[in-house]
């Protein structure tokens, strides 16, 4: 039998291996480091990283070392993986849902750093983790298809259900977590009716969000659940006032983005620098137009005039990490009940 | 077999089932022994909620197989019947194309045709017609999964259909046998042997289907048990829960193929001896007609879809793209793993298939013999079922403590995915190795070649063809493949397809379009390497 | 309809009447004409037609020119089924997953739809080629010559005018082709047909056939009663295909 094939394959497969290897490694070298845990896109080309990493390391003599993972919820289970070994000295990147499991992780100290000059809406203070960006769950829809959109989430669970939106899952995504926190926090226990309502609306529920956004762009749906940030999207890089967010006259639901410093980070006093530098101008500037979020405080320049066009809720919903983490599980359950029901 | 070379083949298969085992073995040794989880739902494997994702988990797939096999079966036959025809390569080269995609690159093509702002709704409403097709929900699934899955049946059922002996055809049409009776006689028989392993295949790969299913099910009562694993090693992170999951996956998924295995398939001793294929049969004007039908609908079904992947991608700032060193670098990484992990995956199927005949070649294998290559058999085909997170958590832990993880993750997303595509590649391999062990053993034996030789003029040229479409469909797998590794951090790994999902998720939908029609074109140059062997021999024999 | 076809006592004579026809590079021209109820070897180099030949008879070719005759019939436009021949090729001629009753029933009714009559034929042809009770059997489960006998029991039963043979003895030892000759022999003086044999092998033409043919690029280079052709001295390849 033709063995000695096997192996020849075999060594040519053990070839490409190494060459990947070799290829993957050729980077790291530099005295001072400090290691940044973050979510991928905010390391991608356009997003902030680069030019945060830039702008930080010309006052610290030192090198940022951003280390991506899939997303704000991969990134705890990243840390929970590598406990008290991780290389982390900061993380960058969860949000307030996730604050109450990562603080339960033990490897978060208190930032002890001032931050009077964060402002966000529902004042979100906490010792351990420091809001650096924010946005609100919105419905975004087309103008070109939905000339009356709902004014409130009572209008979005009650409207026409032929007019649909695509929803993420709760189970699977933070934006879908929103929603569902959000549909809690106006309808409280009456939460399961709202959504066997809603179910007829929901064209679909997908895993994240950007299979949900896909579909919206394409045109499958004329809502979608996004944030009140992503017309300025629109409206900056494609100069196109079609995709733009509901006001809910009930109120938002608030995504807070945060990061913290891990008890075990190399130079405390190096990644404490980055935080304090985290909430002034150098790094702020690159929110808007970069993760396309909102600053938390106050920018070197005006933001750019679509984001004065965006919608701005009168009322801002935020639970306690706390509150999120004793009842997720059930009203996760709730919703399933809900919108599994024929 | 000399009993060295019988040795040889048995140590290769002993190596490679313990290279698997260890591979998932240890993967979920680490998970279940790893401290820092919750284990709080641990205990929730009968509950409701699983229960009622486990029987749609198995519904969809049941449905969803026997639609693709029943559906690619008329396509296989009208193709094969059909030997000469312009743009008959073409076909089978675009089979290849819906493997590596990306799914929701596939399901947004799906959407562009059948969604509600589909060309199907857009003519129906032109015609008057009201109410539009909805297809989330179950109806959405199917269509997704037989786009996805009947290329795989129907080329799989090509190359069975390829190997009836030529002799056949001129005795049908010397019979004068009519089409049911070609069926029933001579078509049906050879793929009756091939429909158990291909069902197999397919209903695992629905059975964990997870993306599909939450876009096109409508909603959480379309949910299988992937989402569940997945969803427990997210957000919930339980690992125990889910490694149990996954077992349950594994075993009542194996229980469902070890019933497909009691349908005893003849054993296929014709051997095609190279004559030139003469479908007398395939000129009749009611067979053409019936052919040209199914082969239009099967390119426009399979076809439409791609052309709008390719359109919308046509529209994105193409040359920007290829102008990013990143695109570059990704293709480069997408195509190493992908080169790395073929690669390996046809050198085990090939061991195992070593093995496996090495064994079957003995006259009275012992027990234990025949339970080494029945567990080969078994293990190489439902490596399938374990979930990818899981391989992915679990290695991710195992090397921690060896530091650098960045280092290590191209190594693991090479060995899932050389497991994930072990499978298909295995389907191609083994028949091609039987037949050509029938073919060529004892004359090789007999004139004594061996060595670098044998393998040089005999299993090279002999096995060339398979061994090439298997790597490339292993390629296109691997391709596609999003890299669940990456998932919990792959420093510098960006292969194609996270670029494309990395665009998408950051309002780049034009740049993701654009990526999906390259990487769509990268999955065609495959298959054309793949297929360049096909029509080489009946060049000249039909008019 | 084949069944239409009369076999005469005499068989049916087989003529190529100014045939051409190009595959690929290759240019073929027959024309000839055929004794009725003889065994006609076509011998020749590979590669020199014969093939192709016995495809124009069999109807797998369409000669771009030119006429086919069989039993006086012309069949050029014919379907291979609707032509009055049997086949019998050096393998493959039993699809190896049906058994032996199905092989040759599919002989008499390509639909399988047999009557009572029918079924007794079948056994009958088994048992004149020497395999009686082998109706069950699968080819796999024979050895090589009783294979071609049960493809020679296909053939009987379908009762043809005209058997058109592609080395069917190539693949079996010496001394059993001795035995199948006599068989073939035998069938051939049972119904009278007309039987063209390929073969390579100058002890087949002697023993066997009443009538030769050496094919040679394409053309009929020689085409004579058996004694006629064994004596044949002019062409330097019929020479040396005797002389070996």
């Amino acid at each position: 039998m033709p063995i000695q094939k096997t192996s020849t394959l075999f060594s040519l497969a053990a070839l490409a291996v190494g060459a990947l290897l070799a290829f993957s490694s050729a980077a790291n070298a530099a005295d001072k480091t400090l290691t940044i845990y973050t979510y991928e896109s905010f390391i991608a080309e356009w997003g902030p990283g680069p030019k945060v990493k830039e702008a930080f390391e010309k006052t610290c003599a030192c090198t940022v070392d951003f280390v991506g993972v899939a997303d704000g919820v991969a990134l705890l289970s990243r840390l929970k993986l590598e406990g008290e070994g991780s290389k982390a000295d900061l993380v960058l990147g969860l949000d307030t849902n996730l604050v109450s499991e990562a603080k339960d992780t033990g490897l978060f100290e208190d930032h002890g750093i001032d931050t009077t000059a964060v402002k966000v809406p529902g004042d979100f203070k906490d010792p351990v983790f420091i809001p650096y960006d924010y946005g609100h769950f919105a419905v975004v829809y087309d103008t070109q298809v939905l000339k009356a959109p709902p004014a409130s989430l009572k209008e979005l669970v009650e409207g026409d259900p032929s007019q649909k939106i695509v929803i993420e899952d709760p189970r699977t995504s933070t934006p879908g977590l929103g929603l569902l926190l959000w549909v809690r926090s106006v309808y409280g226990d009456k939460a399961p009716d709202a959504w066997a309502k809603l179910k007829n609306r929901v064209l679909t529920v997908t895993p994240g969000w950007s299979e949900a956004y896909g579909l919206f762009t394409k045109g499958e749906a004329p809502m979608v659940l996004s944030y009140t940030t992503s017309p300025a999207y629109h409206m900056v890089a494609e100069s196109t006032d079609r995709y733009q967010a509901a006001a809910f006259s009930e109120g938002h639901y608030i995504q807070i983005e945060v990061a913290g410093l891990l008890k075990n980070a190399k130079d405390k006093q190096l990644a404490r620098d980055f935080l304090s530098f985290m909430i002034g101008p150098g790094f702020q500037d690159t929110i808007p137009t970069n993760n396309w979020m909102m600053p938390v405080s106050a920018t070197s320049q005006p933001l750019p005039d679509a984001f004065g066009k965006l919608v701005v809720p009168q009322k801002t919903f935020l639970m306690s990490p706390e509150e999120v983490a004793r009842n997720r599980a059930a009203w996760i359950d709730e919703w399933l009940a809900a919108m599994s029901a024929n | 077999m000399t009993p060295a070379e019988r040795r040889r083949a048995l140590a290769g298969g002993v190596f490679s089932l313990a290279g698997i085992l260890l591979f998932v073995g240890l993967a979920v040794f680490a998970l279940l022994t790893f401290a820092g989880a919750s284990s709080s739902s641990m205990s929730a494997l009968a509950d409701p909620y699983t229960l009622r994702i486990l029987r749609f988990t198995l519904l969809q797939a049941l449905l969803s197989t026997l639609l693709s096999v029943a559906l690619a079966m008329p396509v296989a036959l009208a193709l094969a019947r059909q030997r000469r025809f312009f743009g008959r390569i073409w076909i089978i080269r675009l089979m290849a194309v819906p493997m590596g995609l990306p799914v929701l690159i596939g399901a947004l093509g799906l959407l562009a045709i059948w969604g509600r702002r589909g060309i199907v709704n857009d003519t129906l409403a032109w015609l008057g017609l009201q109410e539009p097709i909805h297809i989330y929900g179950l109806a959405g699934i199917l269509l997704a999964h037989v786009f996805f899955n009947l290329p795989l049946a129907c080329r799989l059922m090509l190359i069975g259909l390829e190997r009836i002996p030529a002799e056949y055809w001129l005795v049908s049409g010397n019979l004068g046998m009519p089409g049911l009776s070609v069926f029933r006689f001579i078509e049906w028989p050879a793929l009756r042997r091939l429909v158990p392993g291909i069902a197999g295949l397919i209903f695992m790969l629905c059975a964990t289907s997870f993306t599909l299913v939450l876009i096109l099910g409508g909603g959480p009562a379309a949910t299988t048990l992937e989402v569940a694993i997945y969803q427990s090693l997210r957000f919930d992170f339980a690992p125990q829960r889910a490694v149990s999951l996954a077992l349950m996956q594994i075993v009542v998924t194996a229980g469902i193929l070890g019933f497909l295995t009691l349908f005893p398939a003849p054993e296929d001793r014709g051997i095609a001896a190279g004559k030139p294929v003469r479908r007398l049969d395939g000129r009749k004007i009611a067979a053409r007609l019936w052919d040209v039908t199914v082969l239009s609908l099967a390119v426009l079904f399979l076809g439409l879809p791609l052309a709008a992947v390719a359109l919308a991608g046509a529209r994105a700032d193409l040359p920007k793209l290829l102008g990013e060193t990143i695109f570059w670098r990704a293709a480069l990484t997408s195509l190493s793993i992908a080169l790395g992990a073929g690669l390996l995956s046809v050198s085990l199927a090939m061991a195992i298939t070593q093995a496996r005949e090495a064994i079957a070649a003995k006259r009275n294998p012992a027990r234990i013999a025949r339970l080494f290559s029945a567990t080969l058999g078994g293990t190489s085909s439902l490596v399938l079922l374990v979930p990818p997170v899981v391989l992915a958590t679990g290695w991710f832990l195992l090397l921690l403590p060896g530091g650098d993880t960045s280092m290590l993750a191209p190594v693991l997303v090479l060995g899932i995915n050389t497991l994930m595509s072990l499978p298909f590649v295995i389907r191609i391999v083994a028949p091609a190795m039987a037949a050509h062990r029938i073919r060529t053993a004892r004359l090789s034996a007999s004139l004594g070649l061996a060595g670098w030789t044998r393998l040089r003029l005999i299993d090279w040229p002999g096995l060339k063809k398979p061994l090439l479409m298997a790597l490339s469909f292993a390629m296109a797998l691997s391709l596609g493949d999003l890299g669940a590794v990456a998932l919990f951090g792959a420093d510098g790994l960006t292969t194609l397809p996270w670029l494309l999902y990395s665009r998408l998720g950051s309002y780049r939908t034009t740049d993701a379009d654009g990526l999906a029609l390259l990487l769509g074109l990268i999955c065609l140059g495959l298959t054309i390497a793949g297929t360049a062997g096909l029509k080489i021999p009946e060049e000249r024999d039909e008019r | 309809m084949s069944g239409d076809v009369k076999t005469g006592e005499n068989g049916a004579g087989i003529a190529l009447d100014g045939v051409r026809l190009r595959l690929g590079t290759q240019d073929f021209d027959f024309d000839m004409a055929l004794p009725a109820g003889k065994i006609i070897a076509v011998t020749g180099p590979s590669g020199s037609g014969k093939t192709t030949l016995l495809n124009l008879l069999a109807g797998f070719e369409t000669p771009d020119r030119g006429r086919v005759l069989l039993a006086g019939q012309d069949v050029t436009a014919l379907h291979p089924s609707e032509r009055p021949v049997s086949l019998v090729f050096q393998d493959n001629n039993l699809f190896s997953h049906l058994d032996l009753f199905t092989n040759i029933g599919l002989g008499i009714s390509p639909r399988f739809a047999l009557s009572s009559a029918d079924r007794d034929r079948i056994s009958a042809a088994l048992a004149r080629v020497g395999l009686a009770g082998f109706e069950k059997r699968l080819p796999p489960s024979l050895s090589g010559g009783e294979r071609q006998r049960a493809a020679f029991a296909r053939a009987l039963v379908r009762n043809r005018p005209v058997l058109l043979l592609d080395e069917p003895f190539a693949a079996l030892d010496p001394s059993l082709r001795q035995s199948m000759a006599a068989l073939l022999q035998a069938l051939h003086d049972d119904t009278g047909n007309t039987v063209l044999l390929v073969t390579h092998d100058p002890a087949e033409v002697r023993r066997l056939a009443d009538h030769a043919l050496f094919v040679s690029q394409g053309r009929i280079a020689l085409s004579a009663p058996v004694d006629a052709f064994l004596a044949h001295r002019n062409i330097p390849e019929v020479l040396d295909f005797l002389g070996s």
